[in-house]
């Protein structure tokens, strides 16, 4: 993907976990956190921070490193201890420009919620499943958000956010030995709470869940094709556009309470 | 003769040239890393006869015409070099002498004739530029000397001749000596009878040497500042001297897979572009057949630039099939693939730049222990009717019997089957690693990841150190060579009281000692492709053939068989890093196969297996010795 000369020195902030290969269960890369710094790296390659909360010991961490960065930053933490805090803290301090995550966790609780937890806790807006990060200018960034069945949808959004990094970005670039083995693991001793909540949880490797039947009603090839590819058509919900900006407040307004999110 | 000084000065001048020229030019290779064995120097420089009259000239006796050249204009050559030294310049006067020297100059002078119609028309493979003025100059020394040295054998007066004779023979010494002695170590085309000789001598394989074999790739140590050869000065100093032995005679191009499918490599000009490197300068003057597809001229290089930065490009190296066709064709004994992979080694390892599906390849490899990603706990599912002994359970088997990566694969699953149906009849004790068995490494340190070759090698040395079994038996050359040749590296323990083997090999074995009835075989027309991993890498050519002729099968051979077999495109990550061509090798050879009107193809590969079954049909069908054995197996009945 060709991305513009991005003049601005921006901060970004990779967050990266430990992924777990779906056939083996070995630890390695995140598919979407390898994609997170594969972003980073072309938006920012100077001012690229990688940064981890766990072990630093973690092989995985490598993969990570053998993309061709020079450190990454762990925030060293107990293996029971709660990232989000910080990870929060860690960012207030040091004030990046976008931070970059994985959409789902693929060991433990890496991804998941961590970005709407860092948001929420930094007061930042949160851009989940982007697929490029286009231009950045004045304090606005123009991103490419990921919908289903290859859509795009443009957003601006001013600095500082969070985004959640969608499998339809730019694939992570291979990692090499030389650089892997040779990256510095810039440690971070941090406080931290003990994540009770986890504590009392059981971890299952996920089931497959039964699929529903799939009943055909195309009856021509051209009805398969436009069932394969049209745009769900959600049902219900309206696009409020020219409308005043009150009466677009209410309509959300309503809605949240029809659907139980306000009392 | 008028100026009695004159020619005694010249040589002396021209061989002080020589000398400086020499030293060098030494110091161009000894800017490269330490060999792994060192040789002493006069032990190193003694073996050169032996050598050169075995070794190399058993190479050059494949084309019998240039062998005779090459003796008679080499052997005159080096003859009346010492001799003129004697005579002209020391001055010593002895008719003997005198006389030997006219023979051995008439030697070198009938050498140069034979050069001369060689070069009428020269065939494509050779390179032309400054190689094709070689015989003139061969001429003019061989002629002019003569002339001078008549005198001292007595045919002549002395001081014979005018101011003419005078000044022509004196332009030609100086010619023939600037191409013959200054040339030799300023980077003329004789340039490769001082490189080569040394080379000889000084050989990164010595074990090539008097008929041994030695193939296996060398281990990386991984604690260097740099992985793989970056640029010239990476290499070891003596495989810096091999790519300055090269004669440019393209026997490699000639055998070279790719460079015949219109890929963008042709050993020879990969050769002189690492001569480029090390001497620094540019491709400007190369006169051979450029990289197919690229023009020549536009290559610049020094000893300490990145290789793949404007000498090479990266495609030429990936599109190496390590099929070693260029290596058994060299007359001077130089390592083409050695060369390849380390900077193939530099390209994965520190730019993390393996082409196409090779970072997804290596990544699988990496976590689940097997190229396409399978889940390693579904490694023995063939074998769910077949009521194996793991070895987890027996501890203790005749042959380990390693399945390879076959085992995810349909179509090889058939091989392993039929295999494994010869050993029950023949029963044989033996065993299977099942799911401990990890991919032996061959595509991961052919795509340039030493490390996670060693890892895996490693590993499963550390594996199969649990159990005892005498032989390991595998349908996989590939598998076959990194077990028998490059996992010792690792873990020497194990290897000393193990043999390895090619089924073929053991499956010979087994029909010679009757433990196998087979009926014969009457389907037609038979060829039999020899698995580059196979014959080159291993040296076994007899076995399969010998399996088939126990089954009545008289095989009908392809021209290009034995240790001049074609590759089939499938070796060295080929198929992975898949650069573009003008035709597929799997084609030419099936193409080779068509000229036999052979209506089977035998073959001893399963990766060879999956390419020539790759070509389009109508196509003669292609299966494994095993499961041409397995068809024809008698079963007794109980």
């Amino acid at each position: 993907m060709q991305h513009k000369q991005i003049s601005q020195n921006l901060n970004v902030v990779s967050l990266i976990s430990v992924g777990k290969h779906p056939q083996s269960g070995r630890e390695r890369r995140a598919e979407q956190d390898g994609r997170a710094v594969e972003l980073g790296m072309n938006l920012a390659s100077d001012n690229l921070t990688v940064l981890h909360a766990g072990d630093p010991q973690q092989q995985a961490l490598r993969s990570y490193a053998g993309m061709g960065l020079k450190s990454i930053r762990v925030l060293q933490l107990d293996s029971a201890a709660d990232a989000v805090a910080p990870l929060g803290n860690y960012l207030q301090q040091h004030g990046p420009d976008i931070v970059l995550t994985g959409i789902r966790a693929e060991s433990g609780e890496s991804s998941g919620m961590v970005p709407y937890q860092l948001a929420e806790q930094l007061g930042w807006p949160l851009v989940p499943r982007i697929a490029d990060i286009v231009d950045v200018k004045d304090g606005v960034a123009e991103v490419l958000q990921a919908l289903p069945r290859g859509q795009r949808r443009a957003l601006k959004v001013r600095l500082p956010f969070v985004a959640s990094v969608d499998n339809a970005a730019q694939e992570a670039r291979q990692s090499a030995y030389g650089p892997a083995s040779r990256a510095l693991m810039d440690l971070q001793a941090v406080e931290s709470a003990t994540d009770d909540v986890r504590a009392a949880w059981e971890e299952a490797p996920a089931r497959k869940r039964p699929k529903r039947l799939k009943v055909v009603k195309a009856k021509t090839a051209a009805e398969r094709f436009k069932a394969a590819t049209a745009k769900s058509q959600g049902d219900g919900g309206k696009v409020m556009k020219n409308e005043p900006a009150a009466e677009q407040a209410q309509a959300i307004f309503d809605l949240l309470i029809e659907e139980g999110v306000l009392r | 003769m008028i100026f009695e000084w004159l020619h005694p000065l010249l040589i002396a001048a021209a061989l002080a040239l020589a000398v400086i020229g020499a030293v060098r030019r030494i110091s161009l290779w000894r800017a490269g890393q330490p060999a792994e064995q060192s040789i002493s120097l006069i032990a190193g420089l003694l073996t050169i006869p032996k050598r050169y009259f075995h070794d190399l000239h058993d190479i050059v006796e494949r084309d019998k015409y240039m062998a005779k050249t090459h003796v008679a204009a080499g052997g005159g050559f080096v003859l009346s070099a010492v001799l003129i030294i004697v005579v002209h310049l020391f001055g010593i006067e002895s008719k003997i002498l005198a006389w030997g020297l006219l023979a051995a100059l008439a030697l070198m002078f009938v050498g140069g004739l034979m050069v001369a119609k060689r070069r009428q028309n020269p065939p494509s493979r050779i390179s032309k530029g400054p190689w094709m003025r070689l015989p003139k100059s061969l001429l003019s020394f061989a002629g002019a000397f003569f002339v001078l040295t008549l005198p001292a054998a007595g045919v002549l007066p002395e001081g014979t001749g005018g101011w003419i004779l005078t000044i022509v023979l004196t332009a030609l010494i100086i010619w023939g000596m600037g191409e013959m002695f200054f040339g030799m170590t300023w980077g003329g085309p004789m340039k490769h009878a001082f490189a080569g000789a040394l080379h000889l001598a000084f050989h990164r394989r010595q074990e090539r040497f008097g008929g041994g074999r030695s193939t296996g790739l060398k281990p990386v140590d991984l604690g260097q500042d740099i992985l793989g050869v970056s640029k010239p000065t990476d290499f070891k100093w003596n495989q810096l001297l091999g790519f300055d032995a090269c004669v440019q005679c393209g026997r490699c191009e000639a055998m070279c897979p790719a460079f015949a499918a219109g890929q963008p490599l042709n050993p020879k000009k990969l050769i002189q572009d690492m001569v480029v490197g090390l001497a620094g300068g540019t491709d400007a003057n190369y006169a051979g057949s450029p990289y197919p597809g690229k023009d020549v001229g536009s290559a610049k290089g020094g000893p300490t630039q990145i290789i793949t930065e404007g000498l090479v490009d990266p495609e030429t190296l990936w599109s190496c099939t390590t099929c070693r066709a260029c290596v058994e064709e060299c007359p001077m004994m130089i390592e083409h693939v050695d060369a390849i992979v380390d900077m193939r080694r530099f390209l994965t390892m520190e730019k993390g730049n393996t082409p196409n599906k090779g970072a997804e390849v290596l990544d699988n490899i990496i976590a689940t222990d097997n190229p396409n990603g399978y889940a390693p706990a579904s490694r023995t599912n063939w074998a769910a009717d077949q009521n194996l002994a793991v070895m987890k359970d027996v501890k203790e088997a005749d042959v380990l019997f390693w399945v390879s990566d076959g085992a995810f694969d349909m179509r090889s699953q058939r091989i392993l089957r039929s295999f494994v149906k010869l050993l029950k009849a023949a029963n044989v004790d033996f065993a299977v690693l099942g799911d401990e068995e990890l991919d032996s490494g061959d595509v991961a340190r052919r795509l340039g990841d030493d490390a996670a070759f060693q890892s895996l090698a490693k590993r499963n040395i550390e594996i199969m150190s649990q159990y005892k079994f005498k032989r390991i038996v595998t349908t996989d050359p590939h598998a076959y060579h990194c077990l028998r040749n490059e996992y010792a590296d690792f873990g020497g323990d194990l290897f000393k009281n193990v043999e390895v083997l090619h089924h073929t090999t053991f499956l010979n074995e087994l029909v010679q000692q009757g433990k196998l009835k087979l009926d014969t075989f009457s389907g037609g027309t038979v060829t039999y492709h020899d698995p580059c991993y196979l014959g080159r890498y291993n040296g076994e050519y007899e076995a399969p053939r010998e399996l088939l002729r126990s089954l009545g099968i008289e095989v009908a051979e392809m021209e290009r068989s034995g240790f001049r077999s074609r590759c089939c495109g499938g070796g060295g990550g080929a198929p992975i890093t898949d650069i573009p061509g003008e035709r597929r090798i799997a084609d030419m050879r099936m193409e080779d196969v068509n000229t036999t009107g052979a209506e089977l193809v035998a073959v001893g590969c399963q990766q060879c297996t999956a390419m020539l079954e790759g070509v389009v049909e109508p196509r003669p069908e292609v299966k494994d010795i095993a499961e041409i054995l397995a068809d024809q197996l008698i079963e007794e009945v109980h």
